[in-house]
């Protein structure tokens, strides 16, 4: 089914007839009985994963099997931050891969994901901090990835609302900046994708939740659904805070605990942060949307938990830091708070590997940081399930990791306490 | 928000305690004898069940001492406390998903197996 193009004579003409003419962004068929490959999960990952499938190996006879909504997990739970400033080369081009794709994705897509590099701030607040920051910003250039390091004097010229008084406990010393960084749409991302697979013949099967995988010997046959079994001999699992759960349908476990990760927004107001800022000190991050809401973020709750929903202390915990660093913020009303479950990985790096189960793979462990990495995580994810290793750019994002100890480690870029 | 009812000090707020993860997690007895898969299994890990988990919690501001809990991670409900050293209660069922309560050591094959290195 070619979807109709989206366009400024696409608009006018469903414009003339009160836009009630909208053909849907994507089909919702029965499963059917079997597929050349299933993904398990309807976030942007999996999406994104079954749309490089279908485009770039050229499998479409895929199935994407999703419990809820589309984007109604992690997808649509992030603050939207999207930047590729890691220190590790492994994690740096992995990152980089993703943002080269956010670049051109609207257009790739024919769905503006309203990326907006509107750069990424990431302050220092004592001497360490900076140090630490001038080293990854290094190591950051030296794999060809922009990236500044700012005076005090240039972080309170560019973000003027933003408290650079020497006076307070954490003082802002400089930062660290990513001009190509910044925000994107989050929705926009996982239908934007959800309509590019379904246009190339991928089946987006919504309300089908996995509750068993069928296994044959050493290798996967299929797996039970609320909507029946699904054959395939290939499995791509991409269920974020459910990893564990559906590793443990397949006897396997992984070096993953779930945590809440907690989020909220402001009121509406003018527009008065054009850029994202960032502290691991004080430890809070700030964007303000297009709608003109601050999207604000810090930290784990530390206990494991599935419940979509944290503890109060970690609110009040975000919004004291945020309002040290902006204070006329505190005059502001948050209008609500929510929160994803996120998969945090020993090493707060993803893990996106085959597994000892033959045609069953794994791509998880984002824990906090997985939106930037959508189209990059599907990209190579695609490659992984079609050729069945991995693309250089993920060999070392291996569950064989935790047994060999080359584990790749990005706390400090991560940017968020775990 | 967590109301948890320290062995020592009773019931109190979450935010005087310190989350220490999975419970029951026995150092090796012989660490020599241990394979880099075993040891994968002990330090990296977890059962991550979805329902009733066993986990370490520290009192850190009041009698900093450590004890368990079993807590469900949907509801968070907790329905155990008791002291490090003590058996877990005896429960109708295991864990909905996952084998945090599982005693027997990891045998689902080697990870080794699906290659590592990106040869290409």
């Amino acid at each position: 089914m070619p979807a109709a193009r989206y366009s400024i004579f696409s608009l006018l003409r469903n414009a003339a007839t009160y836009h009630r003419e909208w053909q849907a962004a994507w089909r919702s068929p029965d499963p059917k009985p079997a597929y050349d490959v299933i993904i398990v999960g309807g976030g942007g990952h999996g999406l994104a994963t079954a749309y490089y499938l279908a485009k770039e190996h050229r499998i479409s006879n895929v199935a994407v099997l999703e419990k809820g909504w589309l984007g109604g997990g992690n997808t649509g739970r992030n603050t939207t931050i999207v930047r590729s400033n890691y220190l590790w080369d492994e994690s740096a081009h992995l990152y980089e891969h993703s943002l080269k794709l956010w670049e051109s994705l609207s257009q790739e897509l024919n769905f503006n994901v309203m990326f907006s590099p509107r750069g990424v701030l990431n302050l220092a607040h004592n001497l360490h901090d900076l140090r630490e920051l001038q080293r990854r910003v290094n190591a950051i250039r030296l794999n060809g990835i922009d990236s500044e390091i700012l005076t005090t004097a240039q972080v309170k010229a560019m973000v003027p609302i933003l408290n650079c008084s020497p006076n307070i406990r954490y003082p802002v010393l400089g930062a660290s900046l990513q001009r190509r960084g910044g925000v994107a749409r989050h929705d926009a991302v996982a239908w934007g994708f959800a309509r590019g697979a379904d246009a190339l013949g991928v089946d987006i099967i919504q309300n089908c939740e996995v509750t068993g995988i069928r296994r044959e010997g050493d290798r996967v046959v299929g797996v039970e659904t609320t909507r029946g079994f699904i054959g395939a001999a290939k499995i791509g699992c991409v269920a974020a805070g459910h990893s564990s759960v559906l590793a443990s349908m397949a006897g396997l476990r992984l070096p993953i605990e779930s945590h809440p990760l907690q989020a909220l927004v402001s009121e509406p107001i003018k527009p008065i942060l054009h850029t994202v800022v960032m502290s691991a000190a004080v430890h809070v991050y700030v964007s303000q949307s297009d709608k003109g809401e601050l999207v604000i973020g810090a930290g784990i709750d530390a206990f494991n938990s599935y419940a979509q929903r944290g503890s109060l202390p970690i609110i009040e915990e975000i919004m004291a830091s945020a309002c040290v660093l902006f204070p006329m913020f505190s005059r502001l009303k948050m209008l609500r708070s929510w929160a994803g479950i996120v998969d945090v990985c020993p090493d707060a790096s993803p893990i996106i590997s085959g597994t000892p189960v033959k045609g069953l793979y794994f791509n998880c462990g984002w824990g906090t940081g997985g939106f930037k990495a959508t189209p990059g995580s599907g990209w190579v994810f695609a490659h992984t399930l079609a050729q069945d290793r991995p693309h250089p750019l993920n060999a070392a994002f291996s569950l064989e990791r935790f047994t060999s100890g080359a584990l790749i480690d990005e706390h400090g870029a991560a940017a968020v306490a775990h | 928000m967590l109301l948890i009812d320290c062995p020592w000090c009773g019931p109190r707020d979450e935010n005087e305690f310190q989350y220490g993860g999975e419970a029951h997690i026995a150092r090796p007895k012989d660490p020599a004898l241990l394979s880099d898969a075993q040891w994968a299994d002990y330090l990296f890990m977890r059962g991550n069940p979805k329902g009733r988990h066993r986990e370490r919690w520290m009192h850190r501001s009041g009698c900093r001492r450590w004890f368990n809990v079993e807590r469900d991670t949907v509801s968070h409900a907790i329905t155990a406390v008791y002291r490090m050293g003590e058996a877990p209660p005896a429960t109708a069922k295991p864990a909905a998903t996952g084998d945090a309560t599982s005693a027997e050591p990891r045998s689902s094959g080697d990870p080794g197996q699906w290659p590592a290195g990106g040869a290409e």
